[in-house]
C-alpha cells in the first residue's frame, strides 16, 4: 500500500507545485487591483526560455532565472500597455495569453523533442530519511520547496509588513492611496512584475521539472485554473495552496481511478478536479464579511491619476 | 524673487499670486493668502470657486502654475503630500481617504511615515482620542463605521503627526448638529494648543461660529479677506455669491389639499450587511405639501427612496398608496404612471446616465407621462422639445440637449435632473438630497422650484441630510435613524434640539408631547 501511497502523494505535490506558483503571484498583482488574464501566456513562455536557458548552458539556477525574467518581461508589456496607456485589462490580458501561446511555439520550434533529464533532487541529510513523510516532503528539487517558502512569504508579507499594507490598500481604493500619497501605478507595476515572474516560474517547473521537455501549449490550461483558484480562495494564500493541492490531489487521483478501471466515463472523471475544487472552495468561503475583506474592491478599474 | 512682501513674523504660512489652470478654465487666478499661527481661517466659496484647488496645492497634490508659498517665512516648494506633512500640514479631505477592508488602526497606519508609526501606535491613538473628545475602536473594520467615525479616523491620522497646519475639507457636510458641535469642541481646544487650521465651507453660520478670519474666493480669485466678526452671515453670503439669492417663499398658510402619499408600517428588511432594516415606517404627505426627512447618512435614507420610488418592492401592496391606490407592489415604471416621480441622490448612474445625451436621460423617466414614445417608437421631436423646455426653465448651463450627461458640472445635472421631474407635474415626488454638491446658486433655485411644485398641489418627501434646507422648505419634519421613521413635526414649532435627538433616535418627544 505505502508503496502506491508515496509514489502517488509525491505525483500530487508536483502536480499542485505550478499551480501554487502561477496562482500566488497573482493573487499579488489582483491584491493590488490589477486582474491579469495573461497567466497562461507567461507561463509558456518562462516554460520555453526556460527550457533553452537550461538546455544552452546546463545551470538550473539559470534556467530558473531565465524563466523568471520571461514571465516578468510578458508581464512588463502587461504593466505598460494598462497602467501606461490605460488598455482595458481584460483584453489585454487574453491578447497576452494568445500572444504567449504563440510566441512560445515559435521560438520553441526547434526544441520539440529535445531531451532534458529534468532539474536535480535535493534530498534534505537526515530528514529524507525519516520513512514515510522524508520521501514525500524532504526529496524534492529546489522549486517544490520554494513553492513552499513562497507560500509562508506571501501570507506574512500581505499581513505582517508595512509593503503588504500598502498593497492592500491600493487594491481597496487606489483614489484613497493616491490622495494620501503613495504611488499607486508604481506599486501596480512591481505586483505585476511579481505576478510575471511566478507565473514564469511556474511555467519553468513544467518543462524543467514536472514533464522535462518542450512542447508547444504544454501549461494545458494550468494558467487559467489558477486564475480561478484565487478568486474561489478569496484571495488568502493559506486557501490558494489548499486549493491548488486539492486540484492536483484530485487530478491525479482520478487517473490513478482511471488507470484502475473505476466504472465511470472518463469524461467525468476528468471534470472531477475542476468541481470538486470550485465546490469545496466556494463553500469554505462564503463568510461574506471576510469576503469583503479579504477580495480588492478596485480589481480591473483603470486608475487615472486626476492630478 | 521680490522682497517687497516682508513676511509677517507671525504669519506660518503665506501663499503669494497663486495660480493654477486647467484646460479651458482658471481654476486659481493670483490667490494671495496669509494664515496665522493659532488661528482658525476660514476659506469660503462656492462649488467651483477653486478652494479644493488651492488647497491641494498647499497639500503638494497638484503643482501651482505659478505663485510662492511661504511657511514659516520661508520660501518652499511642496512637491508631494509627504512633503507638506514632513513640514507640519495634515488635511481631512471631504471626501475621506480610508480603505473599507482595513480596520481603522491600518488605515491610520498607511496615512503615516514608515518611522511614525512606531510600535505604540494603538495606545497613542486611544491616548488622542480620548484627550480631543474623538472615540474610536483601532480593531473595528471601517466599512461597519458611521461617516461621522470615519471622520475622526481622519482627524486623528492628522493628529498623530503633531501639525502646525490642519487643513479641514466641508468637515460637517455629513454630521449632526450634535456631532458638529463636538468637532468644533476639538477644533477650538486644537486652536489653543497652538495649531492653525484652515476651515473650507460654504456653510456661513459654522464660519461665523468658529472662524477668526475668512478669506472668500470667488471663480478662482480672492474677493474678499476679512475679519468675521465684522461681517454678518449676508455680507459673507453676498461676497460669496456676488448677487442676491432668490429666497423661498413659503405661503403662510396651505390650504389641507388632499392625502395624496401614504405609507402605512412598512417594513423591509436589510438585504446584506451593509445597509439597514426599515422598520414600521409610516408616512403621510397631503397635496402642497412638503415633508422633510433629516438622518445622518447611512440610516436608510438610500433603503427607504428605493422602498417609495419602486425599486424594491414590497408586501403588502397597501402599505404604499398614491392617490388611494395600493402601489407597494409595483416597479418603478408602474408607480410613474400613477403619478410619482422621484429624484435619488446619486447624479450618475442612478438619476442620469453619464454616457447618454440629456434628450436621451429625458426620455428614460418621462417618456410615459409625456407621451414620448409612440408605439414603440421615440418622438424625438417632442423629447427634444421637453429637453429644451427643461434647459430654459431651469437655466441650465450645456451646450443644448444633445450634451452628455457626464459633461455637466454637478450642479447643472442636478438642476436638469429636477427640471425632468417637475416639468412632468407629478401628483407624489420623493427627492433624495436634492443639493448635495451643488453650488449655492443652483442648491437655492433647486430648493425654490420644489417649493412652487408644492404649492400647485404635488406631495412631497425631502430626503435631505442638510437640515438648513429641510428647516427652509419643509412644511412638516421627521427624522430617520436606524430604518426608524420619527414623528412628523410641523417644521414651525421644531427646535433644533429636538431635531437633533430625532436624528439621533432619542425618543423623548412623545414625554414632551404628553406635557
Amino acid at each position: 500500500m505505502v508503496d502506491i501511497l508515496i509514489p502517488a502523494i509525491i505525483t500530487i505535490i508536483t502536480a499542485s507545485t505550478p499551480l501554487v506558483y502561477a496562482a500566488l503571484g497573482e493573487m499579488i498583482t489582483e491584491k493590488s487591483g490589477v486582474l491579469n488574464l495573461g497567466v497562461e501566456g507567461m507561463m509558456l513562455m518562462g516554460a520555453v526560455i526556460g527550457f533553452i536557458a537550461v538546455t544552452q548552458t546546463s545551470s538550473v539556477m539559470l534556467g530558473i532565472l531565465a524563466a523568471m525574467l520571461a514571465g516578468a518581461g510578458m508581464s512588463l508589456i502587461f504593466a505598460m500597455l494598462v497602467l501606461g496607456l490605460q488598455a482595458t485589462q481584460v483584453a489585454t490580458g487574453l491578447a497576452l495569453t494568445i500572444f504567449g501561446i504563440g510566441l512560445s511555439a515559435l521560438v520553441g520550434q526547434g526544441l520539440v523533442g529535445v531531451a532534458y533529464e529534468g532539474i536535480p533532487k535535493l534530498p534534505i541529510p537526515l530528514l529524507s530519511d525519516i520513512p514515510f513523510i522524508g520521501p514525500i516532503l524532504f526529496k524534492h528539487d529546489i522549486l517544490v520547496y520554494g513553492s513552499f517558502v513562497i507560500t509562508v512569504l506571501v501570507s506574512w508579507f500581505l499581513r505582517k509588513t508595512r509593503a503588504g499594507l500598502i498593497l492592500r490598500a491600493v487594491g481597496d481604493s487606489h483614489d484613497a492611496a493616491h490622495a494620501i500619497g503613495y504611488p499607486v501605478i508604481k506599486i501596480r507595476c512591481l505586483a505585476i512584475l511579481f505576478g510575471g515572474a511566478m507565473a514564469g516560474i511556474a511555467g519553468g517547473y513544467l518543462s524543467l521539472s514536472y514533464s522535462p521537455l518542450w512542447i508547444e501549449n504544454m501549461s494545458a490550461g494550468r494558467g487559467w485554473i489558477a486564475l480561478a483558484l484565487v478568486v474561489f480562495a478569496t484571495w488568502r494564500p493559506g486557501r490558494v495552496f489548499f486549493g491548488a493541492y486539492l486540484f492536483g490531489g484530485i487530478t491525479i487521483l482520478q487517473l490513478h481511478a482511471q488507470a484502475m478501471g473505476a466504472g465511470v466515463p472518463s469524461q467525468v472523471m476528468s471534470m472531477l478536479p475542476y468541481l470538486a475544487t470550485i465546490m469545496v472552495l466556494v463553500l469554505i468561503s462564503r463568510d461574506q464579511k471576510k469576503i469583503k475583506m479579504n477580495s480588492p474592491a478596485c480589481i480591473g478599474q483603470p486608475f487615472h491619476p486626476s492630478s | 524673487m521680490t522682497k517687497t512682501n516682508s513676511p509677517n513674523p507671525d504669519s506660518l504660512l503665506k501663499l503669494q499670486d497663486m495660480t493654477r489652470s486647467y484646460p479651458g478654465l482658471l481654476a486659481n487666478d493670483q490667490v494671495n493668502l496669509t494664515l496665522n499661527k493659532g488661528e482658525i481661517h476660514a476659506l469660503l466659496g462656492e462649488n467651483g470657486a477653486g478652494k479644493s484647488t488651492l488647497v491641494k496645492m498647499i497639500y503638494g497634490v497638484l503643482k501651482p502654475d505659478s505663485g510662492q508659498i511661504f511657511w514659516q517665512g520661508k520660501r518652499i516648494a511642496i512637491n508631494s503630500p509627504a512633503a507638506a506633512r514632513e513640514l507640519g500640514i495634515a488635511m481631512v479631505f471631504q471626501h475621506f481617504s480610508l480603505f473599507d477592508s482595513l480596520t481603522v488602526l491600518e488605515n491610520i497606519v498607511l496615512g503615516l511615515e514608515a518611522h511614525e508609526a512606531g510600535n505604540n501606535l494603538e495606545e497613542r491613538i486611544i491616548e488622542i482620542s480620548e484627550k480631543y473628545g474623538l472615540p474610536l475602536e483601532p480593531s473595528r473594520l471601517v466599512y461597519s463605521l458611521s461617516v461621522g467615525e470615519r471622520q475622526r479616523i481622519e482627524i486623528i491620522r492628522c493628529l498623530l503627526q503633531n501639525p502646525g497646519l490642519l487643513i479641514m475639507d466641508e468637515p460637517t457636510s455629513v454630521l449632526t448638529p450634535q456631532e458638529v458641535e463636538t468637532l468644533f469642541e476639538t477644533l477650538r481646544r486644537l486652536c489653543d494648543e497652538g495649531m492653525s487650521i484652515l476651515y473650507i465651507s460654504h456653510k456661513l453660520d459654522e464660519i461665523k461660529a468658529l472662524c477668526r478670519q475668512a478669506t472668500i474666493l470667488r471663480h478662482g480669485r480672492v474677493v474678499a479677506s476679512v475679519r468675521v466678526q465684522d461681517e454678518t452671515t449676508n455680507s459673507l453670503a453676498a461676497k460669496m455669491i456676488g448677487e442676491d439669492l432668490g429666497t423661498v417663499k413659503m405661503t403662510s398658510a396651505h390650504p389641507p389639499g388632499e392625502l395624496r402619499f401614504v405609507v402605512n408600517k412598512l417594513d423591509y428588511p436589510a438585504t446584506d450587511q451593509l445597509s439597514v432594516s426599515l422598520r414600521q415606517v409610516s408616512l403621510e404627505v397631503r397635496g402642497g405639501e412638503i415633508l422633510g426627512i433629516a438622518g445622518v447618512a447611512g440610516n436608510g435614507q438610500d433603503e427607504l427612496l428605493g422602498v417609495l420610488n419602486g425599486e424594491v418592492q414590497t408586501r403588502p401592496s397597501s402599505a404604499i398608496r398614491i392617490d388611494n391606490k395600493d402601489c407597494a407592489h409595483q416597479g418603478p415604471d408602474q408607480r410613474r404612471n400613477l403619478g410619482l416621480a422621484s429624484i435619488p441622490s446619486e447624479r450618475l448612474g442612478h438619476g442620469a446616465v453619464p454616457g447618454l445625451t440629456l434628450n436621451e436621460n429625458t426620455l428614460l423617466t418621462a417618456h410615459e407621462r409625456m407621451g414620448l414614445v409612440r408605439m414603440g417608437l421615440i418622438d424625438f421631436q417632442k423629447s427634444e422639445e421637453f429637453g429644451c423646455k427643461i434647459i430654459r426653465d431651469f437655466d441650465v448651463r450645456c451646450h443644448g440637449v444633445e450634451a452628455e450627461a457626464g459633461s455637466l458640472s454637478g450642479g447643472n445635472l442636478q438642476k436638469f435632473i429636477v427640471g425632468r421631474e417637475i416639468n412632468q407635474k407629478p401628483s407624489v415626488l420623493v427627492v433624495s438630497q436634492p443639493t448635495w454638491g451643488v453650488d449655492a446658486g443652483a442648491a437655492q433655485a433647486i430648493r425654490v422650484a420644489l417649493r412652487e411644485l408644492a404649492d400647485s398641489g404635488t406631495a412631497i418627501v425631502v430626503i435631505s441630510q442638510d437640515l438648513d434646507e429641510l428647516i427652509e422648505i419643509s412644511d412638516r419634519l421627521a427624522a430617520i435613524c436606524s430604518g426608524v421613521l420619527s414623528r412628523a413635526l410641523p417644521t414651525a414649532e421644531v427646535t433644533l434640539e429636538q431635531i437633533g435627538l430625532m436624528m439621533s433616535g432619542v425618543e423623548t418627544l412623545d414625554n414632551e408631547a404628553s406635557e
